[in-house]
């Protein structure tokens, strides 16, 4: 066993569970979705990111692009929870809600592309 | 991609994810705990603020508390978290720097920067490996001339001069192991551009490694090597090297010619020096009587072999005669630079001196001790070293050879007027008043300068209008080309020196001649005279004016214009 690909596994599963959990609930009702979770799912998104660096094999590229993906979406739904609590004069309405809840939806869908991938290569390698 | 990116980005994931982990637990921490506004309601700090707050603290700039005063509590928690993110910070950045200024990276990124350069080359270029005295002359000599070259030397100095010096043209260059094909590769052998791979090391066996490895890899391209070794030149030319160039035994044959024929070696030598030197003198070595070689190693062996073909009564000193072996003449054992020595071989009955050790000074001694024992002698010596050139300047040898510069003169020939070599294979069967005859005339052309040699390609880049000139119903003779396209009864001060047609080889032909598409033209002359020249070739206007001394209108308009005014 390699505990480096334990790390690695872990990792990856739990930031699609945590994006999962944020996920789940009515898409624009802010109770049904936490800013920790948020944090939470960011945060270990992050760190699957680094851990995907340095990776030169073809399947390693494709981790690393999934990741950055979610990444992208996640930071955006962070910015538009921000911007909606501190800047806007309205304050969180379910309409930007539903939005942050899409966009980590869409951080989902690559993060299901990452674990299925890992999956893939998992049973792909030889005994 | 190289295996130092993947390595580096992998040495970045821990200082990255303590870097991460650090900053998630410190916000954590701020948000968890409960804080109070203004007012002093109880609140809790949101994530953004945490993160504003981490993100200054750990950089230590320090704005106060934000958003509201902080609780003691909270205070508590910075003071903790205050030392681990700051040592962290400043952990992962120093690594994160260190792992940039990387040696093995830094010069992985030189050499991507350096094949992405090449790639997109767009003119075509000349591989040169090995940047020392005869690499940089080479490539100054094809800047000069326009030329574009891509160089490889394993001695970062020598990188560092190459760009120091004022190129005309753009030169890529690369501190690299040209023993590698990658590194070939990467500077642009496998590039549809490269018109050849010229070797210039002074490591026999890796000028040898590049010939193989350019043959290989590129099976059209022309491979030019320097080698000095007989055993590794036949190896080179055992699988199709297309030319190689041994100093020593070049400067040999370049005596021998000199003997023979002193008017065609001066025309060779003012036909392939580089522009703007001056004139040089003709050299008369003496042609009979006796010649003394110090120095029995490659240089001495090559001298000894063209001299003694010239039928010259020939003596030999040399310190290690077991190493070197022993001619039939034998040999005056001692290095040549006391006076005992070089009477024992008779210098003061000798007519010439070849000073060819590899040491600078002991050539330099034993000129200096011949010529007290004998004013007259005519004088060569070996110059090792180009540092030395002001002392072999002034030590008064009539004829200097110095290695470096006389292969890089001829790769430069080679590569900037191939006809140059065809020109002097030919001119060579000549009897020598043909050439005293042709050096007159080219001294008469110039004046103190060397001549300007250059050839022509008789195509639609190098002369449009000649490749057009039969659709309008005239035909150019050599005699057209070189009138003044601004008063054709004046006479270009150019000779053509050499016309090549379908194989066959005209040397100085006549003014009469036909000039065709396809033609191939050597000439020389002033400098000026090649862009008139040009002119002729490139512009209609021009070549009809030189051809039938009339200027038409050429334009589609104009013409029409005067088909419009004669129908009337």
């Amino acid at each position: 066993m390699n505990p480096e690909k334990v790390v690695f596994g872990f990792f990856i599963v739990l930031a699609l569970t945590l994006n999962f959990g944020f996920f789940v609930g009515e898409i624009d009702n802010p109770d049904h979705h936490h800013a920790w979770e948020l944090f939470a799912v960011v945060v270990v998104n992050l760190i699957t990111t680094i851990l995907k660096f340095g990776d030169r094999t073809q399947m390693g590229a494709v981790l690393l692009a999934t990741s950055l993906v979610a990444m992208l979406q996640l930071l955006a739904a962070v910015l538009v929870w921000t911007l909606a609590v501190h800047v806007s004069q309205a304050g969180m309405t379910p309409s930007i809600m539903a939005s942050i809840v899409s966009l980590s939806g869409g951080a989902m869908i690559a993060n299901v592309v990452s674990v299925v991938l890992l999956v893939i290569e998992t049973v792909m390698l030889r005994r | 991609m190289d295996t130092i990116f993947f390595l580096i980005l992998r040495r970045m994931r821990t200082p990255l994810l303590t870097l991460i982990i650090a900053y998630a637990v410190a916000m954590a921490g701020l948000a968890l705990i409960p804080a109070q506004d203004a007012t002093g309601q109880p609140t809790t700090m949101s994530l953004f603020h945490a993160f504003y707050f981490v993100s200054y603290m750990s950089t230590t700039i320090g704005f106060g508390e934000l958003p509201n005063a902080f609780t003691d509590a909270q205070r508590l928690w910075v003071s903790v978290s205050v030392f681990f993110t700051v040592a962290v910070w400043i952990y992962a950045i120093g690594r994160l720097i260190a792992l940039l200024q990387d040696n093995t990276f830094q010069r992985a990124i030189e050499e991507r920067r350096f094949r992405n350069r090449v790639a997109r080359l767009r003119q075509p270029f000349y591989l040169i490996c090995g940047c020392g005295q005869t690499g940089s002359a080479l490539v100054r000599g094809l800047t000069d001339r326009h030329r574009h070259a891509v160089v490889i030397d394993i001695d970062p100095d020598r990188i560092n001069l190459l760009q120091l010096d004022n190129q005309r043209e753009y030169v890529p260059a690369l501190c690299a192991d040209a023993r590698k094909p990658s590194i070939l590769d990467a500077a642009g052998l496998k590039h549809p551009l490269c018109e050849g791979v010229v070797a210039l090391t002074n490591v026999n066996e890796t000028n040898l490694k590049i010939a193989i490895a350019a043959k290989l890899l590129h099976p059209t391209i022309q491979v030019i090597c320097r080698s000095d070794s007989h055993e590794i030149e036949a190896n080179m030319a055992s699988f199709g090297t297309d030319h190689i160039y041994d100093p020593f035994d070049a400067f040999a044959v370049y005596m021998a010619l000199a003997i023979q024929s002193p008017c065609l070696t001066l025309l060779l030598d003012w036909l392939s020096a580089a522009d703007d030197e001056p004139l040089s003198e003709p050299c008369y070595p003496p042609t009979n009587g006796r010649w003394v070689i110090c120095g029995y190693g490659r240089f001495g062996k090559a001298m000894y072999q063209h001299l003694k073909q010239q039928g010259l009564t020939l003596s030999i000193i040399e310190a290690l005669p077991h190493k070197t072996g022993i001619p039939v003449e034998g040999i005056v054992q001692g290095r040549g630079t006391e006076a005992v020595t070089l009477e024992q071989a008779e210098i003061q009955r000798a007519v010439g001196l070849v000073a060819g050790t590899d040491e600078d000074a002991d050539n330099l001694s034993i000129v200096m001790t011949a010529l007290q024992l004998n004013p007259d002698l005519f004088v060569i010596a070996r110059e090792n070293h180009l540092d030395n050139q002001e002392l072999f300047d002034r030590v008064g040898a009539q004829s200097i050879m110095h290695p470096s510069t006389i292969i890089a003169n001829r790769i430069r020939v080679r590569l900037v007027n191939p006809l140059l070599a065809d020109f002097s294979n030919l001119a060579r069967a000549q009897p020598e008043d043909w050439a005293c005859e042709l050096v007159s005339r080219v001294a008469g052309l110039v004046d103190e300068r060397v001549p300007h040699v250059w050839e022509i390609t008789i195509d639609e880049t190098q002369a449009f209008a000649l490749c057009h000139a039969k659709a309008r119903g005239f035909t150019i003779t050599l005699d057209m080309l070189l009138r003044d396209p601004r008063d054709r009864e004046r006479r270009l001060q150019a000779i053509p020196l050499l016309l090549v047609r379908d194989d066959s080889l005209q040397l100085l032909p006549t003014l009469d001649q036909r000039v065709r598409r396809g033609d191939r033209l050597l000439l020389c002359g002033r400098i000026e005279t090649r862009s008139d020249m040009d002119w002729v070739l490139q512009n209609l206007h021009a070549l009809r004016y030189v051809a039938t001394g009339e200027s038409h209108r050429e334009g589609a308009v104009w013409r029409w214009i005067a088909a419009w005014q004669r129908t009337r």
